[in-house]
């Protein structure tokens, strides 16, 4: 691989993924840390993760498991587990206004209602001892003081907005009744219930077979299509993201190391994560050859290395990796890179 | 559903023989002589004994025996004392009082169980959590013989000295529901303190899972997550232990009706057995089976309402 010698750029902040328009952005976290405090001592889950979405906008967060991506999403909803979490440091501004500085009460008024989020495994996610049709129809009794009657017609209406199949008769079903798919479906109308600007869909498709995956990313983009909402795609299949997103940013040890209008990335990934991550997606043409995987294991977030945390396995590694971070180097209007060589890394992808 | 009870009350009848047969064994091979003990220090005129012995087909085998009881239960007859006293009769009017005793020691458990488990963990690792689990431990190390005695002096003799007003009566029945506040606070201590721990591990649990995150992602108020859609959950393990528990007090009150002198059951046991009264101990045991049977069953047709995973046919 093309291991020149880079320029040296100066330490930088990491600057936000900026709306096209440039204007507010319908959501901006800038700069957040999280920290949770555990007995081996305190895990730096999140460390100064910075983007922005605008209404209608997918932005796909891609990562593995610890990357922070997940916490970010949980800081944004307010859901990080008190008293272990916290947030020393960073702003996530909603319409202009920094969730972190509110009440309670005045959050609890977003949660929900104006930000609604998706979780992973529906079956888990869903309360085991209520039906469906009331897990749904809560959403319209508690925060909008409907009559159960109302609630529950609003909830069918609903269950046949995601395609439930003979949603009247499953209203009053409980969730280990449906499939994973249905349940997944389930999950999507209570987010959608009372038509979020925002919309966090946390790993939505990672539990399911394939091919309801694919209905389930089909659903979630015509939701976002007919209500203009805002998504954010968490996930760490880099298959889903090509055909919804918009934008990406890649994530690795709490940090962003990229960020880029999607076909941006695939055609030219401009960090080493980013090009293992795609290089090492199975492909047809290569059938029979040994799949590429990332060599050595993601960072452990109690010892984080100085410098760069993906350093330890980037066949881009430089001397100066492992003693100094990289911040997020800003390519063109678009785009950013935390590493040293990006350029090499861009060039390479492009021989 | 009709058919699940149906077969689990067939399942029961094995079971209830089995334990009657056990019991009278037991009995059976317990030391001394019913006929001598009725005439304490004294020694039985001969021509009595040989007339009760045969009357009470003492001198035949003991399966012989066994097989003269459980014929007579299954005709209605539950025996006779050595006085002459029908079982059914005693049992009957002292089994009222066990199961007042009991159920009043059930309530009181389930309340103040469920009220500081659940209070305590909304408290975590705060000072309050600690104190409720120092205190539990103290109930559990503590056995009844201790609490009931301290209790009875203290609230039952010393509060009436001191003010002058019984606030709670120490001895007998006579009172009405009144009179089981104290018995049945003793009876039900140490149950209150494992419910209540479990309450607090089970409620906390609860709002460690993935559906209370949803709920709270969804908006809902605390009160709502906490008193609906973690509590049903948290309830289902609470019930089970209830449910096991009643016949764990139905036998443990032996000892405080003892010390609070009611006439129930558990003192007619003691005695009984005592002065091998077979019938009686049989009489008394199997019931008390028979409440643990229908307890279970109980708890099993509770869990399909409150879990709707369950389901019985």
């Amino acid at each position: 691989m093309n291991q020149s010698t880079p320029p040296f750029p100066a330490w930088g902040i990491p600057d936000p993924v900026r709306g096209v328009t440039g204007t507010e952005p319908l959501l901006a976290v800038d700069d957040l840390h999280v920290e949770f405090a555990t007995r081996q001592g305190t895990v730096k889950a999140v460390n100064g993760v910075s983007y922005s979405l605008n209404p209608g906008e997918t932005l796909a967060v891609l990562g593995e498991s610890g990357s922070g991506k997940s916490v970010t999403a949980q800081a944004i909803m307010g859901i990080l587990d008190a008293p272990q979490a916290r947030i020393p440091r960073g702003r996530i501004r909603f319409r202009g206004t920094d969730l972190l500085r509110l009440k309670e009460d005045a959050r609890a008024q977003v949660r929900g209602r104006r930000i609604a989020m998706v979780f992973q495994d529906a079956l888990s996610a869903l309360n085991p001892v209520f039906t469906v049709g009331s897990q749904i129809a809560e959403m319209f009794r508690v925060h909008q003081g409907m009559s159960r009657r109302d609630a529950e017609a609003r909830a069918v209406e609903l269950m046949d907005r995601v395609r439930i199949p003979g949603a009247r008769q499953r209203l009053h079903d409980y969730p280990h009744q449906f499939s994973g798919g249905m349940r997944q479906r389930i999950m999507i109308a209570m987010a959608i219930a009372l038509d979020p600007e925002v919309l966090i869909a946390d790993e939505p498709t990672t539990a399911l077979d394939v091919t309801v995956q694919a209905q389930i990313m089909e659903l979630l983009a015509e939701v976002q299509r007919d209500s203009g909402m805002g998504m954010i795609l968490i996930t760490h299949d880099l298959g889903v993201v090509a055909d919804v997103a918009d934008k990406i940013v890649v994530m690795y040890g709490g940090r962003i190391v990229e960020n880029a209008l999607v076909h941006d990335v695939y055609r030219t990934p401009a960090h080493p994560y980013t090009k293992g991550l795609l290089e090492s997606i199975p492909r047809v043409d290569r059938k029979g050859r040994e799949l590429y995987a990332i060599s050595g294991t993601p960072p452990n977030l109690l010892d984080m290395p100085p410098g760069c945390a993906f350093a330890p396995r980037c066949p881009y590694r430089q001397d100066n990796c492992t003693t100094e971070a990289p911040p997020l180097y800003r390519i063109g209007s678009t785009r950013g890179s935390a590493c040293h060589y990006w350029r090499e890394v861009l060039d390479g992808s492009h021989g | 559903m009709g058919r699940y009870i149906l077969r689990r009350l067939l399942q029961a009848i094995p079971v209830l023989l089995g334990a009657t047969l056990l019991i009278y064994a037991i009995v059976f091979a317990l030391p001394g002589d019913p006929i001598a003990s009725m005439y304490g220090d004294k020694r039985a005129p001969q021509n009595v004994v040989d007339v009760m012995r045969e009357q009470y087909h003492l001198n035949d085998p003991f399966i012989v025996q066994y097989w003269h009881y459980i014929s007579g239960v299954f005709q209605g007859d539950f025996g006779r004392t050595f006085a002459g006293v029908e079982v059914s009769s005693i049992i009957g009017s002292k089994f009222q009082v066990t199961l007042n005793l009991a159920f009043t020691a059930l309530v009181m458990e389930a309340v103040i169980g469920v009220g500081l488990g659940l209070y305590a963990a909304l408290r975590r690792g705060r000072a309050q959590d600690t104190m409720v689990l120092a205190s539990t431990l103290v109930l559990i190390s503590v056995p009844t013989l201790v609490t009931g005695f301290v209790l009875q002096l203290l609230l039952g003799v010393r509060l009436k000295q001191s003010t002058g007003i019984e606030f709670f009566p120490i001895s007998g029945v006579a009172d009405g529901l009144h009179s089981y506040l104290l018995p049945a606070f003793v009876l039900a201590g140490t149950s209150i303190a494992y419910l209540t721990r479990l309450t607090r591990t089970s409620l906390a649990e609860t709002l460690r899972t993935d559906y209370i995150r949803t709920a709270v992602a969804k908006g809902m108020p605390r009160r709502r997550v906490v008193g609906r859609h973690a509590l049903r959950n948290a309830l289902i393990p609470l019930v089970t232990y209830l449910g096991a528990d009643l016949g764990t007090l139905m036998g443990g009150a032996v000892i405080t009706e003892t010390i609070f002198n009611l006439p129930g059951i558990g003192q007619e046991l003691f005695r009984s057995v005592y002065e091998r009264q077979q019938p009686v101990v049989v009489g008394i045991v199997t019931l008390l089976v028979l409440v643990y049977i229908l307890a279970n069953l109980i708890v099993d047709l509770l869990y399909a309402v409150l879990d709707p995973r369950i389901r019985y046919e």
